[in-house]
């Protein structure tokens, strides 16, 4: 097998650049949700809109959820997803080293 | 698949032709509320049949090949990691990546589309984030439209056989892209403009997502590259078994 070590790297580097750069550089952008830009342009070109159905969360809540809340709910999602692929990825890994001591072995 | 899964997905599809009064289009996360009540159920009625077929893949998948439910499982994890990152893109704001790149190279659009479709019920109701009316238009958008096209740039860089890594990096990222020229579509068909129609403000719109896409397009491409790097190491039994690589 090949080692895919500086590939990795590399490929990291890179994917790290594209997102520190624009925090970086456009220092007076919001960095808002796409979503809100989204709605904005609704308005430009329907005029006023009111959603006709809000969503289920806010509406038990009566408002908007905290943004602390928020981010804290979009972490729980990361969590989850992270957790499953380290999980798994811990087992195989250590199933390619069990493979290679046994074949080590005969 | 039994007689019955196939009747079933036939039926899908059949009600899928009748009801769709609109063509197939496409498009990002559209909030809550925010299309009308007859695109919401359009939109929900053209995902049916991928979601059938989606299921009965799972079933035969798990019924059949049991290797291949860890590739599921960590299909599946990679969405919910990569539709939860909010990333800051060039044009000042925030968007996030699709993830269904991975699963869809892996499994193609049908299964993906049951992936897809967790996440933006479990964002759509935790985080109001998308929204249950629209999670039709999502689901074709992101887990439908996008996917369908990263399976076909796979497929076809196959068959004029780029190399590996290169085509796994085109088709997610394109099948990213996609998906957010869907939403556009998809929002331009419910807010046509009053001089130009749906064509102007598809372009209006995708003048919105695009350039912001466009960076995580990249890096959605580059990860997806690495993650199915680190599967051609690990897991070669399991790829294998659902016959990726032949």
């Amino acid at each position: 097998m090949k080692n895919h070590g500086k590939t990795v790297i590399i490929l990291l580097l890179i994917v790290l650049a594209l997102i520190l750069v624009p925090l970086f550089t456009l220092k007076d952008a919001e960095f808002g949700g796409s979503d809100d830009a989204g709605s904005q342009k609704i308005e430009e070109i329907q005029g006023e809109y009111e959603p006709w159905f809000t969503p289920v969360f806010e509406a038990a809540l009566g408002g908007e959820i905290p943004g602390e809340i928020e981010s804290l709910l979009f972490c729980v999602q990361t969590g989850i997803g992270v957790g499953i692929i380290a999980f798994i990825m811990g087992r195989l890994v250590e199933r390619k080293k069990h493979e290679k001591e046994s074949d080590s072995d005969c | 698949m039994t007689k019955l899964q196939k009747n079933v997905w036939k039926a899908s599809i059949a009600i899928a032709l009748a009801l769709s009064v609109c063509p197939v289009s496409n498009a990002m996360h559209i909030m809550e509320g925010f299309l009308p009540p007859a695109l919401c159920i359009a939109w929900g009625v053209v995902c049916l049949p991928f979601l059938v077929k989606g299921l009965i893949n799972l079933k035969k998948i798990f019924a059949e090949n049991r290797r291949a439910v860890t590739l599921v499982a960590m299909a599946g994890a990679y969405v919910f990691v990569l539709s939860a990152l909010k990333i800051p893109s060039v044009t000042g704001s925030c968007s996030h990546m699709t993830g269904t790149g991975f699963s869809a190279i892996l499994f193609g659009p049908s299964v993906t589309s049951i992936l897809g479709i967790i996440v933006l019920v479990f964002q759509a109701i935790l985080l109001a984030h998308g929204g249950l009316t629209t999670l039709g238009a999502n689901t074709f958008s992101m887990a439908i439209a996008g996917p369908l096209l990263t399976y076909g740039i796979f497929g076809l860089c196959k068959k004029l056989k780029v190399n590996k890594n290169v085509s796994i990096f085109l088709a997610a990222a394109l099948g990213d892209l996609f998906t957010y020229c869907v939403t556009s579509v998809q929002l331009a068909i419910a807010y046509p403009s009053a001089n130009g129609g749906v064509a102007a403000s598809a372009l209006e719109f995708l003048g919105v997502f695009a350039p912001t896409q466009l960076p995580l397009a990249v890096i959605e491409g580059i990860l997806t590259v690495l993650i199915m790097m680190a599967m051609e190491s690990y897991a070669r039994p399991e790829l294998k078994a659902i016959g990726y690589g032949r």
